[in-house]
C-alpha cells in the first residue's frame, strides 16, 4: 500500500526544499531592471560589490533590453530602472511610472563589421554616410530588433540619414530580436555589420573577424540614465533602498567607481552625472 | 564567477559562484519534480483507472502537454506573478520560488502522462486480482502506484531531465539574477551572449555530468529498492 507517511514525508521535503532557498533569507535588497550592455560589459559585477560594501544593500539585476526593462518597471516588478534611451525614458516619466531621471554616465556606439569590409565603410567619420553605403551595397546588417536602447539608437540613425528603414529594408537587413551579445555572435558568424555599444564590444570575447569600422561621430553618443520606479503607483517599491542606489551612482564616490572600471586598460563608461542636460 | 576562467578551472578550484549556481539548479529542478510528482502521479493513476466520456480527449491533451513550450509557460507565469498580475501581492517574481512554479507546470504533465501509461499497463495485468480484492477506486490507485513505483522512477527522471535542461521559462520568471536566480542553463545563455563560448560549453559539460550523476543515483536507488523488495 502507498503509505501515508511517504506522502507526508514527500510533502514536507517539498516544503523544505522551497523554504531552504535563498529567497527566504531576509536581507536588504532591491531589484534593478537594466540593459544587457551594463551586464554583458561586466560593469555590474564590478560595481555592485562596491555598493554593497558601502551600504549592505544587495542589488538584484535583471538584465533586459531598455524597452523590456522599462516595461518591467511599469509593471512594478523593479524598484529602479537603469537604461539608455532618453526618449523612451522621458515617455516612462510622462506616464507617471518613474519619479525623476538622473543622467549617470555615457559611452558611445560603434559600427562593427567584418575585417574584409565588403561595403567599404571603414574609417568613415559620418555615420549617416556609412549606413547609406551599407544599404546601397546591400551588405548584411544585423539589427537588434528588440526595442532596446541600442535598437532605438540604430533606428534613429537610419532616420537621421534620411532612410525609412521599414520601407527600404531588404533581405540584407536582418532584425534578430536578440540581445547585444547574441547579435554580435550572429554578426561574427555571418560576416555582417551591426551597431553595438562600445562597452559590450570591448568585453565581448567572440569577435572572430569583426573589427570597428565606424566610430567617433557625435551622433553615436550613448547616454545612460537611472530612475526610481514611482512608489505612488507601485506601493511595493522600496523607495529608500532604491534611492540609496541612485544616490550612490550619481555621488562623487560612485562616479569615481564607474570611471575606475577598465577592461584591458580601457575605460568603458564615462561618468557625467553633473551634466544635467545629458 | 570571475572572468577569464575556464569551466574546468572553476570546477577544480571549487569556485563558490559556480557551486552556488549548480546547487540552485539542482534544488530548483528537484523541488519542481517533487511538486510535479505530488500532482502528476495521483492524477495520472486516477486517469488510468477511471472511465468517463471524453477520456480519450483528456489523454490526448495530457500527452500533448508534455511538449508545452517553456517560453510560453514562463510568460504565463510571469504575467500571473508580476506585481500588476493577479498573484502579484506575493512578490514571487524574480525568485527561485517562481522558477519552481514554472518548472512544476512544465514537468507535471510529463509525470502524469507517463504514470497514466505505466499504471494502465499494470492495471491490464492485474485487473482480475484487484477486482477480486473488492476495494474502492482510491485504494486501487494507491495499490497500483505502489506496485509501479520502480517504473515510475523513470517518469520522475524524465521530468527531472526536462526541468534541468530548460532555460526558456526560468530566465523569464527568475530574471537570471547573479547569486540569486542564476542556474546552469541561464548562466550558459549569459556566457554565450558575452561571447565566451568556451566557458559556455564548459558549463554545458558540467550540467550534463550532473544530469548523468542524478540518473546514476536514481538507478542505483531503484536497484537497491528492488533487491530489498525482493
Amino acid at each position: 500500500m502507498l503509505n501515508r507517511r511517504y506522502l507526508m514525508a514527500a510533502a514536507a521535503l517539498a516544503g523544505l526544499a522551497i523554504a531552504a532557498q535563498p529567497g527566504f533569507a531576509q536581507e536588504k535588497s532591491i531589484v534593478v531592471a537594466s540593459t544587457t550592455s551594463t551586464q554583458d560589459s561586466g560593469l555590474f559585477e564590478y560595481l555592485l560589490p562596491l555598493f554593497k560594501a558601502k551600504t549592505g544593500i544587495t542589488v538584484k539585476v535583471v538584465a533586459q533590453g531598455t524597452g523590456k526593462a522599462l516595461d518591467t518597471g511599469a509593471r512594478c516588478d523593479a524598484d529602479v530602472v537603469f537604461v539608455h534611451a532618453k526618449a523612451q525614458e522621458e515617455k516612462f516619466l510622462a506616464a507617471g511610472h518613474g519619479v525623476k531621471r538622473f543622467p549617470v554616465m555615457y559611452n558611445d556606439f560603434v559600427i562593427v563589421g567584418p575585417k574584409s569590409d565588403p561595403a567599404g565603410i571603414k574609417g568613415m567619420k559620418d555615420v549617416g554616410k556609412a549606413m547609406t553605403t551599407i544599404m546601397d551595397k546591400k551588405a548584411d546588417f544585423l539589427s537588434r530588433g528588440d526595442r532596446s536602447g541600442t535598437n532605438s539608437a540604430e533606428l534613429r540613425l537610419w532616420k537621421a540619414s534620411g532612410i525609412d528603414i521599414d520601407k527600404q529594408k531588404g533581405p540584407w537587413y536582418k532584425a534578430l530580436g536578440q540581445g547585444m551579445g547574441a547579435t554580435l555572435n550572429t554578426a561574427a558568424a555571418s560576416n555582417g555589420y551591426t551597431l553595438t555599444d562600445r562597452a559590450t564590444w570591448i568585453h565581448f570575447k567572440n569577435k572572430q573577424n569583426l573589427v570597428i569600422e565606424v566610430e567617433g561621430d557625435k551622433r553615436l553618443f550613448n547616454q545612460y540614465g537611472v530612475m526610481l520606479v514611482n512608489p505612488a503607483k507601485c506601493p511595493s517599491v522600496k523607495k529608500d533602498l532604491g534611492q540609496a542606489f541612485i544616490d550612490y551612482l550619481i555621488s562623487p564616490a560612485g562616479q569615481k567607481d564607474i570611471a575606475g572600471y577598465k577592461v584591458n586598460g580601457q575605460e568603458l563608461f564615462f561618468p557625467n552625472a553633473n551634466d544635467h542636460n545629458a | 564567477m570571475t572572468d577569464d576562467a575556464s569551466a574546468l578551472h572553476l570546477v577544480l578550484t571549487g569556485d563558490p559562484g559556480l557551486y552556488a549556481i549548480v546547487w540552485l539548479s539542482i534544488v530548483v529542478s528537484m523541488s519542481a519534480v517533487l511538486c510535479a510528482a505530488l500532482i502528476g502521479v495521483p492524477c495520472g493513476a486516477l486517469l488510468a483507472l477511471t472511465r468517463f466520456p471524453g477520456r480519450d480527449g483528456v489523454i490526448v491533451i495530457l500527452n500533448a502537454m508534455m511538449g508545452l513550450p517553456p517560453v510560453v509557460v514562463g510568460l504565463a507565469v510571469y504575467l500571473l506573478l508580476s506585481r500588476s498580475g493577479p498573484l502579484g501581492s506575493f512578490g514571487l517574481l524574480f525568485t527561485p520560488q517562481a522558477m519552481v512554479i514554472a518548472q512544476t507546470i512544465l514537468v507535471a504533465p510529463i509525470i502524469a502522462a507517463l504514470t497514466r501509461q505505466t499504471v494502465e499497463d499494470l492495471w491490464a495485468e492485474y485487473r482480475e486480482e484487484l477486482a477480486a480484492m473488492d476495494i474502492g477506486p482510491l485504494a486501487r490507485v494507491a495499490t497500483l502506484v505502489w506496485d509501479a513505483r520502480f517504473s515510475l522512477v523513470t517518469a520522475l527522471l524524465a521530468g527531472f531531465g526536462r526541468a534541468a535542461a530548460e532555460v526558456g521559462a526560468i530566465i523569464i520568471v527568475g530574471g537570471n539574477i547573479d547569486g540569486f536566480t542564476r542556474t546552469m542553463t541561464t548562466a550558459i545563455a549569459l556566457e554565450t551572449s558575452k561571447g565566451d563560448l568556451p566557458l559556455a560549453i564548459g558549463l554545458g559539460l558540467v550540467l550534463i555530468t550532473i544530469v548523468v550523476a542524478v540518473n546514476a543515483l536514481a538507478w542505483g536507488a531503484r536497484r537497491a529498492g528492488e533487491r530489498y523488495a525482493g
